[in-house]
């Protein structure tokens, strides 16, 4: 395997895998200025598994997902309080990461958690430019290395057949689905351990909701998946654990089976039938 | 439930009515657009009908005036003697505009980063109102300015290298005059840039200044490069600056601490001289200004190709 290949390659089936807590979140508190949008929430995020956060619109998925790789810094006000940490590998070789640590590399910590987001949002530039932006940025390759790697990139994306013959041409002539699958392997071209995927498919037709749901099945062996979904079909379908949040608080997190047929809280119940939200 | 009074009286203006005066309406709009061609005609063919008076005559040929190094309108009252060739005006032209571009395209766009991408509000606040009264000083002001403030700083600086009206000095009072358009237009484009993009180069480990130079400013590269078109237009054309601190020696030389004579300069200056209306040497004015206007049209075209050409590849 190639040097820049992202050097994660365990292909055993992750049903069979014991949990490996990769995040660990504890009494994690949020604000935007004043307002509270986090309480006192505690989570643990399985490695090489796909968590779905589900809730109501504004219950606060998007702000906890963006704590995970520090978006929120470039929001004015934004702060946290509580411990955020991503455990460390050997096999990828650093030390446990403190997210929330204000010295942090947040750039580093960016390589290793990556983002989708809502709208497809490739660069106005070509398709090969895209998927090569992260890694002209991050390393030092060669053409053939950086063609390996967008190739491969876009294979695990499973969008390379539709798009190999249209390398140079522009991202933005793609369609919705096809950007959207784009955007993952842009992800995916700096060798993530962690994807966090904010409602990836709301903006997409059913067909390439499906497309990126298997998807997403598929990435799970190697990467671990957070998504946050309006579509409770979506996070049944495609997640191993569900975590259920209202008004910035974590009811209730759990195999995603049990959440959905035998959930232990009364408002997680009126959520997944549909009563609410 | 009634339904409101309004409803019931159901007394609805006619929709016909409208058909008449918004027909009126319609016209009255193309005449105006209309207007807009006919005067562009009309310069054209004052244009050409005056220059055909320079022309004609039999001290000048069209290739002697492209390529002629000596341009003498004024300085020679005797027509058998005078030298039409318009390189030393283009020149003077190119040097000032050099110059122009120096200063205003990068300071221009880096100004235009800062305010964009980094700058707080209150920064903006201040900022870009002192931007705009630059905007608003009279050219003659800078004119002056150019004169009186950098070109003796020229000649602290270098130690009496430059001549009191000389090509830098000019060039950097213009360049400070397109500065604010430069600025303010790639602004414009910089902050149409969706947020979404930010946050894709963000997400990818961008810090904030990569995210402006590798992924702000190329998406907004076509309004970008429409302000420097712009700017450069303004600059070619700009007349009372030059026409001021310039000089009046049309030069034929790269040099730029020497006076430089631009075509707007000249076009000023013959009118104010005493050559008389009709002989060749005040018709030559009108072959300078279809050089002119030649090259700003030039110009013009480019940019509209150029941004479409960028437009295409990001669609
Ligand atoms: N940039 C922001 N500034 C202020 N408040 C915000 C900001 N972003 C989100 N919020 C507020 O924080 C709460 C949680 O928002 P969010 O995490 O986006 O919810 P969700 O993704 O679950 O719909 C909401 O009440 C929202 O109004
Ligand atoms: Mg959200």
């Amino acid at each position: 395997m190639s040097s820049v290949t992202p050097a994660i390659e365990s292909e055993e089936n992750p049903d069979a895998l014991p949990d490996q807590t990769l995040i660990h979140i504890e009494k994690l508190n949020a604000w935007y200025g004043d307002f509270q949008a986090i309480h006192d929430l505690s989570l643990e995020i399985p490695k090489h598994k796909v968590t779905a956060f589900i809730g109501p619109s504004g219950c606060g998925k998007s702000t906890l997902l963006k704590w995970i790789n520090r978006m929120n810094d470039v929001v004015p006000g934004a702060r946290a309080k509580g411990r955020l940490a991503i455990s460390g590998d050997a096999s990828n070789d650093h030390a446990e990461i403190n997210v929330l640590d204000p010295g942090l590399d947040v750039v580093g910590l960016r390589r290793k958690v990556g983002i989708v987001f809502q709208k497809p949002n490739p660069f106005p530039k070509s398709i090969y430019d895209n998927v090569a932006f992260g890694p002209r940025l991050h390393m030092k390759t060669s053409k053939s290395e950086l063609d390996e790697l967008v190739e491969w990139s876009l294979q695990k994306a499973a969008v390379w057949d539709e798009v190999k013959d249209r390398l140079h041409g522009p991202a933005l002539g793609l369609s919705g689905g096809q950007q959207q699958r784009l955007c993952i392997a842009r992800a995916i071209a700096v060798g993530p351990e962690v994807l966090l995927m904010d409602e990836p498919c709301s903006a997409l037709d059913p067909s390439s909701t499906l497309a990126i749901e298997d998807l997403i099945f598929e990435l799970r062996t190697q990467y671990t998946i957070v998504i946050v979904t309006h579509n409770m079909q979506q996070a049944s379908r495609c997640s191993d654990k569900t975590a259920f949040f209202f008004e910035g608080r974590l009811i209730e997190a759990g195999p995603t089976e049990q959440v959905f047929t035998r959930p232990q809280q009364k408002q997680t119940d009126d959520y997944v039938r549909g009563k609410f939200g | 439930m009634a339904l409101p009074k309004s409803l019931q009286n159901r007394e609805f203006r006619s929709t016909r009515s409208g058909a008449f005066s918004e027909r009126l309406i319609v016209i009255s709009l193309a005449l105006c657009a209309t207007a807009t061609v006919l005067i562009t005609v009309g310069i054209i063919y004052m244009l050409i009908t005056q220059s055909a008076g320079f022309f004609r005559s039999e001290a000048v040929t069209m290739s002697g005036f492209l390529t002629d190094t000596e341009w003498t309108a004024l300085q020679s009252k005797d027509l058998a003697q005078a030298k039409f060739g318009i390189l030393p005006l283009l020149s003077g032209t190119f040097r000032v505009t050099l110059i122009a571009m120096i200063i205003a395209l990068p300071l221009g766009l880096i100004t235009a980063i800062y305010l964009s991408e980094f700058a707080s509000a209150k920064i903006r606040s201040w900022l870009k109102p002192t931007l705009e009264i630059i905007a608003g000083v009279p050219t003659v002001v800078l004119g002056y300015f150019a004169i009186l403030v950098i070109s003796p700083s020229l000649q602290l600086i270098s130690e009496g290298a430059f001549s009191t009206f000389n090509a830098t000095s000019a060039g950097i009072a213009v360049g400070i005059l397109c500065l604010p358009m430069v600025c303010s237009l790639s602004e414009d484009a910089m902050r149409a840039v969706p947020r979404s993009l930010r946050e894709g180069a963000y997400g990818l480990g961008c810090t904030p200044f990569e995210t402006s130079v590798k992924v702000v400013v190329p998406a907004a590269l076509s309004g970008i490069i429409s302000a420097f078109l712009l700017a450069f237009s303004r600059a070619i054309g700009e007349t009372m600056v030059v026409a001021l601190a310039a000089g009046t020696l049309p030069t034929m030389t790269l040099d730029p601490t020497q006076q430089a004579q631009t075509m707007t300069g000249f076009i000023v200056e013959m009118i104010k001289s005493e050559s008389e209306y009709g002989t060749v040497q005040y018709y030559s004015l009108y072959a300078v200004a279809v050089t002119l206007f030649t090259i700003t049209f030039l110009m013009t075209l480019g940019g509209q190709i150029i941004r479409r050409r960028f437009k295409e590849s990001y669609q």
